[in-house]
């Protein structure tokens, strides 16, 4: 009953959000600069004045800005977000089309930087626990620094010239070969190849982030009463470091996952131009570019959805690994 | 302000931070001393290799433009916005996590989720989209960082302000008769001044991350030199000139390290309770 109730409550929050981002889209297409019949007037190709005044009352641009939202609101409700004349296409259909992409990519970044960065996190404070190996929290604590500075577009730049240009061991470019017409297995191969470099240099930043939290966190356990309990009946340091330390030290983290998820959503459009991956994110800068600006914003919709959803999931997730959690100690 | 000093000090990658920061403002101080041309002026052969000319001891690009130039010119413009939008939006997130802290009950309840609905959504792509339909110009790009970075700072100021205000020392001041603005201003928000600081220290790394993102999509000042701008111009090059696109991000990154690094210096200095965690 108690989870019921508070499965109302965060949903409710997802949806009041939600419908926030289609207020402020709203605001935007209002505020941006230029009369919005001109400008689908001018993206259609036709300059003349009565053209532009059927448009603003096909779109019911000349009635009050409050029944104008509620149209909106009520049309993006049935997954309508308008029209993009550059491609031709209504901008639900060109999303759709190229979420999976986007999908992939950080669901791969994602799975990298957070095994990665626990595995990294964990070494680096065993280390300093056991007084052993001192320079492997050094390594690790140096190297978080240094990727939490480095630009991600700048690496991304980097690894094509080092993996792609100069030793020619990974594609730099697109989700698959051109031309090469692979299936099945061959396929698969094909495109993880091409995951690659995207993955890591999306990723490099949050394996600095989740070594660092991992890390704080795992030290912190490592000094609690319990802890020292194990250690002293005799539990071998391995077997302390695993079941006792790190399942209450990853809590943090996983809170901490659902919330970087909004990050790496901006950060895969950098990482799907550079490398031409053809998500959303490459769509979003193609819509920058073109001046496109229903498909732009129609892609901030969806994206702020796609976040909002991963936060609502964690945060049952998190929940249902750690029952302790009531809904007044959330941070 | 001795102990201060002494604990910063201490800190030795602080101090590195410290003396690349100074580096970084001396070269963007003296850039129009060391570079009369403008960063986009032709002045050379186009596609100068480093140290290929004396004259250009880092190259030139594609339009003979001289990378020097551009990478002292660059620092003016990533230092110039970092700060602005991080003085902006650590003022805009005192403001509302002060009002939230404290008058506390629905006004509390309303700023908070207001804060939490511009933390939730996907900054970048915010920031992106604001830039983008304000058309981008150095107006534009600080307003769109300042919005999507103040939400930390508030809920900090809202927590410390909840925590301070139960103090006897603040009860003392309501008690003999201080109006709230006295009291929020004299006798909380300086107690609560060194997280702040320490946060706004990283939000001016940030800021300038955002702003190299943002210039290398092309959404940059036009008029305004940035290493986000000359990056992205090198990358339709990378195959010829490989080179073109690796001094100025070195340039973000020793700049973006260097106050990452003073951040955690001023944390372990003015923070000295938390210093026992180990970061």
């Amino acid at each position: 009953m108690k989870f019921l109730s508070l499965l109302v409550f965060r949903l409710g929050k997802a949806v009041s959000v939600v419908l926030g981002v289609v207020v402020v889209n709203f605001l935007l297409i209002r505020l941006a600069p230029g009369d919005p019949a001109s400008i689908m007037a001018g993206e259609a190709g036709a300059t003349d004045a009565e053209y532009v005044n059927r448009l603003r009352e096909q779109f019911g641009l000349d009635l009050p800005l409050i029944q104008q939202l509620l149209i909106y609101i009520k049309n993006v409700l049935q997954f309508d977000l308008g029209f993009s004349y550059r491609n031709r296409l209504p901008v639900i259909d060109l999303i759709l089309e190229r979420l999976p992409a986007t999908l992939l990519l950080m669901a791969s970044a994602f799975v990298f930087s957070l095994v990665l960065g626990v595995l990294a996190g964990v070494f680096a404070s065993r280390s300093r626990y056991e007084n052993r190996h001192k320079w492997v929290d050094s390594a690790v604590m140096s190297g978080a620094l240094l990727f939490y500075a480095t630009p991600q577009f700048w690496l991304a730049l980097m690894a094509i010239i080092f993996f792609s240009l100069t030793l020619g061991w990974l594609p730099a470019y697109g989700m698959e070969s051109i031309g090469a017409g692979l299936t099945g297995w061959n396929m698969v191969v094909d495109v993880a190849a091409h995951l690659v470099l995207p993955t890591v240099s999306l990723g490099c930043f949050f394996v600095a982030v989740y070594a660092r939290l991992t890390r704080a966190s795992m030290l912190e356990v490592m000094g609690m009463d319990f802890v020292k309990t194990a250690r002293a009946k005799g539990v071998p340091s391995g077997q302390v470091i695993r079941r006792h330390v790190l399942r209450n030290a990853l809590m943090p983290v996983v809170t901490f996952a659902g919330i970087q998820l909004g990050q790496m959503a901006g950060g895969a459009v950098l990482a799907e131009t550079v490398f031409g991956w053809p998500g959303i994110g490459r769509l979003m800068f193609d819509s920058l570019s073109q001046r496109d600006y229903q498909l732009l914003l129609g892609i901030f919709l969806v994206t702020s959805t796609m976040v909002v959803t991963f936060n609502l999931l964690t945060d049952l997730l998190y929940r249902f690994i750690d029952p302790r959690v009531d809904q007044g100690a959330t941070p | 302000m001795k102990p201060f000093l002494r604990q910063f000090v201490a800190h030795r990658g602080a101090v590195v931070g410290l003396v690349l920061l100074l580096v970084v403002i001396l070269v963007a101080a003296f850039a129009s001393v060391w570079f009369a041309q403008s960063p986009w002026t032709m002045v050379g052969q186009p596609l100068l290799k480093p140290f290929e000319s004396g004259e250009f001891p880092l190259g030139t690009d594609m339009l003979g433009r001289d990378i020097g130039a551009g990478l002292a010119y660059g620092a003016r413009v990533s230092l110039l916005i970092g700060v602005t939008s991080t003085l902006v939006a650590v003022c805009l997130g005192v403001l509302i996590g002060a009002v939230a802290g404290y008058k506390g009950g629905a006004i509390d309840d309303l700023l908070m989720r207001f804060t939490e609905f511009f933390q939730t959504i996907p900054q970048f792509a915010m920031a992106l989209v604001l830039v983008a339909i304000f058309t981008p110009s150095i107006y534009s790009i600080v307003g769109a960082i300042t919005i999507v970075s103040w939400p930390p700072v508030a809920r900090l100021v809202r927590s410390e302000f909840l925590s301070l205000k139960q103090r006897e020392f603040v009860q003392a001041a309501v008690v003999i008769g201080q109006r709230p603005m006295r009291i929020v201003f004299t006798q909380i928000l300086p107690n609560a001044m060194s997280p702040i600081i320490v946060t706004a220290s990283l939000m001016t790394a940030t800021a300038i991350l955002t702003e190299s993102s943002l210039s290398f999509l092309g959404l940059g000042d036009r008029n305004l030199m940035s290493w986000g701008y000359m990056i992205g111009a090198a990358r339709t090059m990378l195959r010829e000139a490989a080179w073109m696109s690796l001094m100025p991000g070195l340039a973000i990154l020793v700049t973006v390290l260097a106050i990452n690094l003073i951040g955690e210096g001023l944390n372990d200095a003015l923070n000295p309770q938390l210093r026992k965690r180990g970061d």
